[in-house]
């Protein structure tokens, strides 16, 4: 399933996860963002260069608790928890964090 | 797209028996796998051309291989008994989601091509042609099926649905159907190892941070000498520990990973998890694949004589309980370098139990005091397992261990629980994003039987052992209007309660 952004059109699966990491920019993630109802601040995009980074070197996703330890050492622990991270990401940090920042849709029992 | 949001049923604490609504789910339909997937999984890369002749030709081989495949076709009286068992049902009003109903997509089939009457009488016989309409049926309700077999226990002749389910879907595999959230999984654990793709570096990454964790929080409390280790690939340990890979990604099953830990440390037992063999889970199964279950099982199997390890015990996982109480000996065994003395394979369960019943732990239940815990019994270990050697004991030693480790436990009704069990509304395939109304749908019972005990004891625990249970209540427990934070592990209490260092 493949979408259309400022003429160019970007391979995704059926979620609308990209296929391709290289698609990524920081305007397509806004633009995914706004499909999914989710309007960019500096901790939503603390959260996504995180998963990025974090993806560059393990080839996955932090597990929850390491990107909140990541929230908490940036923010403090009014923002380092589990709730703030739900607030950020209505349908759940791990999957629609992981889709704006451009990487694959965790599998599993997850 | 943003989703539309899914209407969860009232919570009123009662299950009621829904009016039947032909079609209700028919749109509620998985991701089909693509030609990676099937190929990968040694499957034709799309659906064949010549697919019915194809299928039936399958059906027949399997009719010829489990006898109790025929059995099940041929023996069910339509009695109903099983009719308002399945949670799918109740949640849906779905007909084709009654377990008979499911079966008749695969019994009209059956009976055409394969009973004198059929072949003479179609349809007045009860037979039909298997067309493109009735494979897109199959599709639809054969993945709707969780295969945790709760109709089974409701019929007078033990017929048993997910079977059947298994079987269609091994029907549909060899014709080029498969769902993409089963298949791709299937696929990653024939290439890493693990459902999640994860690689031994952030395995080790993630397994590295929660012994800082677990240390940080003891030096919190004036504790500097316990530094409780979460091994890896230590050749020669005791115990080899086999856990499904969201132990090491997910919250909360994260939580019970340090409870095993925890458990080992204070136990003095050596142990190690395997970075090759880093997936309990084997969704195999729910394919009705052999073959895959035996190749997803064999990493484990490599592992017990790389390591070289005495015992073998499994995490909090379901479906690889019953895979590996019922499977493994068959498909990996036999287990010759293993001590004896021990089960083979052993659930962490019975692991920790026997710890307990020895005084091996000291468990403090205040540590739990914030909580009023109930138990869900997970579908496959309460009706295809046992544990220890009395029979329930796949019931009592979980209630045990968390009775051990809090002050207050109360059981949902009896009619909800044990052999009785509702699945979660995830299992066997169906824990995937687009299949969010059925699993919404499917855990109103066992939602119901929760709110019971919430209005009337407290209950603000709701205690687990398997891992797509876990994963499945974290999600749909918003929706009906709950904190996920209610949602796990009983390994979770015992990481809690357990009291580490010397004995005084």
């Amino acid at each position: 399933m493949a979408f259309e952004f400022n003429g160019k059109t970007y391979e995704a699966d059926e979620d609308g996860y990209l296929l391709n990491l290289e698609d990524w920019s920081e305007d397509v993630a806004n633009y995914i963002a706004s499909t999914e109802e989710v309007e960019m601040t500096p901790a939503h995009w603390e959260v996504v260069n995180f998963l990025r980074e974090y993806y560059e070197e393990y080839k996955i996703a932090p597990m929850i608790k390491i990107l909140i330890k990541a929230m908490k050492n940036k923010f403090g622990p009014e923002k380092g928890n589990n709730a703030y991270l739900y607030e950020l990401y209505p349908s759940g940090p791990a999957k629609q964090a992981c889709k704006i920042a451009g990487l694959p849709k965790p599998t599993g029992c997850v | 797209m943003a989703k539309e949001k899914i209407e969860a049923p009232k919570l009123t604490g009662k299950i009621e028996t829904p009016r039947i609504q032909p079609g209700a789910s028919l749109a509620c339909q998985h991701h089909k796998a693509n030609e990676q997937f099937l190929t990968g999984l040694g499957y034709p890369s799309s659906l064949v051309e010549n697919w019915q002749e194809k299928a039936i030709a399958k059906m027949g081989e399997l009719l010829n291989k489990y006898k109790s495949l025929k059995l099940y076709l041929d023996i069910c009286v339509r009695c109903g008994a099983c009719a308002d068992k399945c949670q799918f049902y109740l949640g849906t009003g779905d007909p084709k989601n009654t377990p008979v109903g499911r079966q008749e997509l695969f019994r009209k089939v059956y009976r055409r091509y394969f009973t004198p009457a059929g072949k003479l009488l179609g349809n007045l016989a009860g037979a039909e042609d298997f067309t493109e309409e009735v494979l897109k049926e199959w599709y639809v309700y054969f993945h709707h099926c969780s295969q945790c077999r709760r109709c089974c226990v409701a019929c007078p002749y033990g017929i048993d649905t997910a079977e059947i389910s298994m079987a269609a879907r091994e029907i549909m595999h060899s014709i080029g159907l498969g769902t993409k959230y089963v298949d791709e999984i299937i696929l990653k654990v024939f290439n890493f190892g693990n459902n999640l793709g994860m690689q031994p570096k952030a395995i080790k990454n993630s397994l590295d941070f929660c012994e800082d964790e677990m240390k940080e929080a003891y030096e919190e409390k004036g504790i500097m000498d316990i530094d409780v280790k979460i091994p890896m690939d230590v050749e020669g340990a005791e115990v080899l520990l086999v856990v499904p890979s969201a132990d090491f990604f997910a919250s909360p099953h994260i939580e019970s990973l340090l409870g095993y830990a925890k458990v080992f440390y204070q136990a003095g037992i050596s142990w190690t998890l395997s970075s090759y063999a880093s997936e309990a889970g084997n969704f195999g199964m729910f394919i009705g694949s052999y073959d895959g279950m035996q190749k997803v099982a064999s990493r484990i199997g490599q592992a017990v004589r790389d390591l070289k390890v005495k015992r073998l015990v499994i995490g909090e996982c379901g479906h690889a309980y019953r895979i590996a109480y019922s499977f493994w000996n068959t498909l990996i065994g036999p287990f010759d370098t293993l001590d004896k003395r021990y089960p083979i394979p052993q659930h962490i369960c019975e692991f920790t139990y026997d710890l307990i019943k020895r005084g091996a732990l000291r468990l403090d239940k205040e540590a739990n005091d914030e909580f009023v815990v109930t138990y869900h019994d997970s579908c496959n270990i309460a009706r295809a397992t046992r544990m220890g050697d009395m029979p329930g004991g796949q019931f009592e030693i979980p209630r045990s261990i968390i009775k051990a480790c809090c002050n207050k436990f109360v059981d949902m009704p009896q009619e909800t629980i044990r052999e009785n069990t509702f699945c979660c509304g995830g299992g066997a395939g169906l824990l995937t994003d687009e299949m969010m109304d059925i699993r919404i749908k499917g855990a109103m019972p066992r939602m119901q039987a929760l709110k019971q005990v919430i209005d009337s004891h407290g209950v603000n625990f709701f205690a687990l052992i398997c891992a797509i249970c876990k994963a499945q209540f974290t999600k749909i427990f918003p929706a009906y209007g709950l904190s996920m934070d209610m949602v796990g592990g009983v390994h979770q209490l015992v990481s809690r309660a357990i009291v580490l260092g010397a004995k005084e």
